[in-house]
């Protein structure tokens, strides 16, 4: 299988490259790629570089574009499609039905990925893909089980890549309005979950409070690890109960799945991460490249050195492992 | 890693414009090797950035679009857009990007406020630097260099191990 790994800036490029990666993905400066935060990612020539490096190491880039086109605005997300494709891009990774047929018409020779933005999740959806666009890989939300990923594999003709270990979106992805019901943004038309502008911390005695736009999402009391503040992850009232409605701050981590991924047919693992520092990106993605080549008994002690890079210090193997069905 | 009370108590007494000189070296220093070190900024140049580190009396207020860093005493502290607190070996470990900001959030072992796009903006500004302060400082000290260099990555290796092991301690 495959490594896909993150990376938003130049430097986290290289250490992506350099610790091991089959694959890099990153997305250009602005609202075409759904890690739009403040600082991060690539100016054409920063990429065109950072392609250079990892063609010279024979790892691939792929491009994200991967937000939906605002009506009217078309031409900031063709122009990404072409300048993804004029620098050589070995796959671009989209989401939206009508950035897809742009790209394969007026780009036909380039591979194209369906981002899990895209929230393909069958195999009439995904068959569709392929069929309309001639997608050759598919990344599957992280709504399904190991078992539903081998029975999609079965009937459909494409790959199938799956999230591995980081950041865990919980919702529908493509599909979730969470952070647009509080902010406004969203990271399907923006770009950003949660956006750093409307997040506030403050201290409250002993405790950390998170608040997202006029939302109180958390409160940590001293010692507990913290999260993202996102509503998914939030803590709230309900009924009697304090509580997570959704999920716990907790990433999410299924090495100890990989042989059972594998045989379900999957080509490529990926590694969330793009909005992370360079030091996580190295340490993730040298742990991973050690952990897919070793024996299933080598593995927790590897990856459990992940941990600290966690949210909320926790992991979890979610949907892969689905127990609440 | 706290800094040992051997260090960080004199800085109590010894005069602000003596530190002031020697920290406005080094980030002049910082600057010069990394040009593009503001770039990924954009308008949060702008910006007043305050470093407070937890175990030392003093503070740091950083000015982007001036080119600028002051230093004051803690409970003189001026205004600022975004601060970042934290301990002392841990901020430099963060200017360097050889941390990773998000994992010391977590374990609450920094702690942030203000304007987070502006914070988050500098802080992938500089994790895209690859800011080597040994190898920095070593250009300024002429032909102490080698020394220099030395001895601040020594310095460098060993408290960062203490750091790292400190973060992974935590969760075991």
């Amino acid at each position: 299988m495959e490594l896909i790994c993150p990376a938003g800036t130049p430097a986290a490029f290289r250490e992506a490259v350099d610790a091991g990666a089959d694959a890099v993905y990153c997305g250009f400066r602005d609202e075409t790629n759904a890690r739009n935060f403040p600082g991060l990612n690539f100016s054409r020539e920063e990429l065109r570089t950072a392609i250079a490096y990892a063609k010279q190491r024979k790892v691939m880039t792929f491009i994200a574009i991967n937000t939906f086109m605002r009506a009217g605005q078309e031409t900031l997300w063709h122009q990404a499609v072409d300048d993804a494709v004029a620098l050589g891009a070995d796959a671009v990774i989209l989401a939206d039905f009508g950035l897809m047929a742009y790209t394969v018409e007026r780009h036909p020779q380039q591979r194209l990925h369906v981002s899990v933005q895209a929230s393909a999740s069958n195999a009439d959806a995904v068959r569709f893909l392929v069929e309309a666009f001639a997608a050759k890989r598919v990344v599957l939300p992280r709504t399904l089980t190991i078992a539903d990923i081998a029975r999609l594999a079965n009937q459909i003709d494409c790959e199938i890549e799956v999230f591995a270990f980081g950041g865990l979106c919980v919702m529908a992805e493509g599909r979730c309005s969470l952070s647009s019901y509080a902010t406004g943004k969203s990271p399907n038309m923006h770009g950003v979950c949660s956006p750093a502008s409307h997040v506030r911390y403050r201290q409250d005695g002993r405790e950390l409070v998170s608040e997202l736009g006029d939302y109180t999402i958390n409160r940590f009391p001293a010692g507990e690890a913290a999260g993202y503040p996102t509503l998914c992850k939030g803590r709230f009232d309900i009924a009697e109960e304090r509580g997570y409605a959704f999920e716990d701050p907790v990433s999410l981590d299924v090495m100890d799945h990989i042989d059972a991924l594998r045989s379900a047919g999957v080509s490529a693992l990926k590694i969330e991460g793009r909005q992370r520092g360079k030091a996580y990106v190295a340490e993730v993605v040298s742990v991973m490249r050690r952990a897919l080549t070793a024996g299933a008994a080598e593995r927790p002690a590897l990856v459990s050195r992940l941990k600290a890079l966690s949210e909320g210090q926790k992991t979890t193997t979610g949907a892969y492992e689905k127990r609440w069905r | 890693m706290t800094l040992p009370l051997a260090i960080t108590a004199p800085l109590s007494f010894v005069p602000l414009v003596a530190i002031e000189s020697v920290v406005q070296r080094v980030f002049a220093r910082v600057i010069a090797a990394h040009p593009g070190l503001f770039d990924r900024l954009a308008d949060h140049a702008a910006k007043r950035y305050a470093f407070l580190p937890s175990d030392l009396p003093i503070g740091f207020l950083v000015e982007p679009s001036v080119r600028r860093i002051s230093v004051h005493r803690k409970e003189r502290a001026p205004a600022s857009d975004a601060r970042m607190e934290g301990e002392f070996v841990l901020l430099l470990a963060l200017l360097e990007g050889r941390i990773d900001g998000d994992a010391v959030f977590f374990s609450r072992d920094l702690t942030v406020s203000g304007d987070m796009e502006a914070m988050l903006a500098l802080r992938n500004a500089l994790d895209d630097c690859e800011i080597d302060l040994p190898n920095d400082l070593a250009r300024m000290s002429g032909p102490l260099a080698p020394l220099v260099r030395r001895a601040g990555e020594e310095i460098r290796e060993r408290a960062l191990g203490r750091v790292l092991k400190e973060e992974t301690s935590q969760w075991n």
